[in-house]
């Protein structure tokens, strides 16, 4: 079976050979976090009753919780990316974390935008510096600062090297903004929701949610496939395939 | 059915600022990335022409 040899696994890391992998997957993606979009939506809104404490500033919780999952996630996996092009020093491994970086600052961002606006109604306040939004603001700086570094340096097998280092070391971060709410006194609530335990809300609630997590899932896979492409574009502009695919789409 | 009419859905209870002050913003930053990827592709396609095009005036 030719799926067990090496080779058959080693051509996706060549980036003329992932282009149009990814190329087949986006459009997938796009409908699958389109169609879960709308579904979660109509839970979200339709389905899931109101709050008895809340009322309904409690909804924004299906797009916050989400976005701060999303946060997280992405960046452990920009920083798997980031470690494999370090190690195999593969090139398509460090493109992919840096299609991923954006995305995962646009979901920090939101994480902390929507927290704001649920904390308002719900604590009083837009913020609080407590150690789970401030941990999630280092989240933010850590993107950025990955981001900024990687643009910074023109030669890019060391902008490559520089920015995996400090994306690698930024993942100390996650576990913190993960058991903040355990180990400090915070103002933002524990988990609702855990691996090890039911879920301590609503079954509709928790669909809601879930199928919003899965909707930005699917999102921030078809637009880092989409990055990844344009960036491998880039980094292979001067590529026999790249300029015959430039001059085809005229 | 949570809702009697549109009008209290729009009004979330008193609480529409926050929830669609949410909603909205996240909503048009992923339609915000979605159109600088689509528009960041056309410069890179566009610059790839240019370069090859200067390239063959090189070579000539």
């Amino acid at each position: 079976m030719r799926v067990f040899t090496k080779e058959f696994w080693f051509q996706f890391a060549s980036p003329k050979t992932f282009y149009p992998f990814a190329g087949r997957l986006i459009p997938w993606f796009a409908g699958a976090a389109l169609l879960l979009t709308v579904v979660g939506l109509y839970l979200g809104f339709f389905v899931a009753p109101v709050d008895y404490q809340q009322g309904n500033s409690y909804r924004i919780m299906f797009i916050h919780v989400p976005a701060a999952w999303m946060s997280m996630f992405i960046y452990v996996v920009m920083c798997v990316y980031a470690a494999l092009g370090l190690v195999l020093n593969t090139r398509l491994s460090d493109m992919m974390a840096a299609a991923l970086a954006p995305t995962g600052a646009m979901f920090t961002f939101l994480a902390l935008w929507t927290g704001a606006l649920w904390g308002r109604p719900t604590w009083g306040t837009y913020w609080v510096w407590d150690a789970r939004l401030t941990s999630e603001l280092i989240l933010l700086f850590l993107y950025l600062g990955y981001m900024a570094l990687r643009a910074a340096i023109d030669d890019p097998r060391r902008a490559s090297r520089a920015s995996g280092l400090l994306a690698l070391v930024g993942v100390v971060n996650v576990p913190i903004i993960y058991f903040s709410v355990q180990w400090w006194n915070t103002l933002h609530q524990g988990a609702s929701v855990s691996l090890t335990s039911a879920p301590t809300m609503a079954m509709t609630m928790f669909t809601a949610m879930l199928v919003m997590t899965f909707a930005f899932w699917a999102y921030a896979i078809a637009v880092a496939l989409y990055r990844v492409r344009l960036i491998i574009l880039e980094r292979e502009r001067h590529a026999r395939w790249v300029v015959e695919l430039a001059e085809q789409e005229r | 059915m949570n809702w009697s009419s549109w009008s209290e859905f729009f009004a979330m209870g008193g609480h529409a600022l926050y929830v669609w002050g949410s909603y909205g913003v996240t909503f048009l930053f992923m339609a915000v990335e979605v159109l600088l990827l689509r528009r960041r592709r056309r410069e890179v396609m566009r610059r790839v022409r240019r370069l090859a095009r200067m390239q063959r005036e090189i070579n000539e």
